[in-house]
């Protein structure tokens, strides 16, 4: 399983309590995690990546195992700590504004 | 005894303040979706319990959010603001062509019959239709593929579609504005649009009486009057009796003209709400004194209406969407304030009661007057 923890407005958003955890079929990349998340929670379309061109929204960040994953490809693989639960992969909104 | 309800969309969330008819004590509730942006809350008439918002956020994007039991509960529906066909492009704050870009719903204009049909005035501008309560959104396209569009230019606040009028008398009209391209009407349900911009006359474009390119801040109808159109244009209060076909000045004495919001009595067509604000690189009142404008003749003679709100010391700014007039025979208006005050009139405007004080920027007040 892989472990996903939200932003306290996407957690909210999605009414979860806590990390989410996901089985993902096929390869283990940031596009089957996030495809996965929003089969899931339907409501959180569009609010990590754009709904037509699939880019990450701006004020939006991936992390995992103390690295930032942001401008990973897609389809790169996930490190093997996040793709066996080890690591949960963190969506994080970035620090800016009031 | 009617119940009165106000829908606010603020900077930091919604909140829902009800009171009974004599509208003196009020009950206050919310944040809904605390944390996010709701730029706006409206009812449909058709089902006053079918409540549509705009929750927003540069960080996650938009949401619609939908409640089907008047503001308790709450559920997202479809957030996929598509633009129909290649965009194309409009015109940036430098003058070059700038991709047409999905950033928010700035407001909701649910259909007067049926309660799953609800437009959205969005930005970059367009007006989307949804069929069915919210599921789906599809774009009304002849808008932004009028031939001028590719000339349109954001605003200060970005390129928006802040208003939306269905005319009451005929379903196939219906009446928009842009900031800052101006105002537009169909005649056809949405399939064709016309500007109708002409008589405006705007002294920082190049063209000052141009067909596009003015900004309007707000336009506002009395249902028994569908050919008369109030405008609150960025400097200028205008009028029109022709459906948009003319428009003349009617800021008479006003001791500023420039402002965001007008709004027409309920039950008086020629009786209209501004508030003017010092200028547009000044957005506070004259004077730190907040002070509604009340035209009882159409425009061109306005009064000051200043008992109960604050006259001195105040530097607030009321946004185009933060005005609502109930339908109470007293005509109940009300606006709200960035410095987070929703003001409330139940007399016309004579006295003013502050109803709530600290909430954060209002960016919308609506009005639902309830059985």
């Amino acid at each position: 399983m892989i472990r996903v923890v939200l932003p306290a407005h996407l957690r909210a958003l999605a009414r979860v309590d806590g990390e989410v955890e996901l089985a993902l079929n096929g390869a283990a990349t940031q596009c089957a995690l996030l495809d996965a998340l929003e089969a899931r929670y339907p409501m959180l379309r569009g609010t990590m990546r754009d709904q037509v061109t699939q880019k990450r929204r701006a004020y939006v960040r991936f992390f995992a195992c103390e690295r930032d994953l942001s401008h990973e490809r897609p389809d790169a693989p996930l490190p093997t700590a996040v793709a066996t639960g080890v690591e949960p992969f963190l969506v994080v909104g970035a620090m800016a504004g009031g | 005894m009617s119940t009165v309800r106000l829908l606010v969309g603020t900077r930091k969330g919604a909140f829902i303040l009800e009171s009974d008819g004599k509208r003196r004590d009020w009950k206050v509730e919310g944040p809904h979706f605390g944390g996010w942006e709701i730029y706006h809350v409206k009812a449909s008439a058709a089902d006053p319990n079918r409540l549509y918002a705009s929750q927003t956020s540069s960080w996650f994007g938009q949401i619609v959010q939908r409640s089907d039991d008047g503001g308790r509960t709450w559920a997202p529906v479809d957030n996929r603001f598509v633009y129909d066909g290649v965009p194309g492009t409009h015109l940036w704050y430098d003058g070059t062509p700038h991709p047409w870009e999905f950033a928010r719903v700035w407001h909701f204009e649910p259909s007067r019959d049926d309660p799953d049909v609800v437009y959205a005035g969005v930005e970059d501008a367009a007006l989307f239709r949804s069929t069915d309560g919210g599921q789906n959104w599809e774009e009304v396209a002849g808008l932004r593929t009028h031939r001028s569009a590719e000339s349109w230019q954001p605003g200060a606040g970005g390129m928006c579609l802040h208003t939306i009028i269905l005319d009451p008398a005929d379903p196939a009209r219906i009446f928009v504005a842009i900031s800052a391209a101006g105002a537009f009407r169909s005649d056809d349900s949405g399939a064709t649009w016309k500007p109708i911009n002409r008589g405006l006359k705007s002294n920082s474009i190049p063209q000052q009486e141009a067909e596009v390119g003015h900004c309007v801040h707000r336009l506002a109808m009395h249902r028994s009057r569908p050919n008369v159109l109030f405008m609150q244009k960025h400097w200028d209060v205008m009028r029109t009796d022709d459906a948009g076909e003319t428009w003349r000045e009617v800021s008479g004495n006003l001791p500023t003209d420039f402002g965001f919001p007008i709004d027409v009595h309920a039950h008086e067509p020629d009786t209209i709400f501004v508030v003017p604000i010092k200028s547009d690189s000044e957005h506070y009142p004259i004077d730190g004194q907040l002070r509604v404008y009340r035209s009882r003749t159409g425009g061109e003679e306005w009064e000051p209406l200043t008992n109960g709100l604050p006259q001195r010391n105040c530097y607030v700014n009321v946004l185009r969407d933060a005005m609502a007039v109930d339908a109470l025979d007293a005509c109940g208006v009300y606006f709200g304030t960035t410095g987070g005050q929703v003001y409330a009139s139940a007399d016309s405007g004579e006295t003013w009661t502050g109803i709530v004080h600290d909430l954060p920027p209002v960016l919308s007040v609506e009005v639902q007057t309830l059985p």
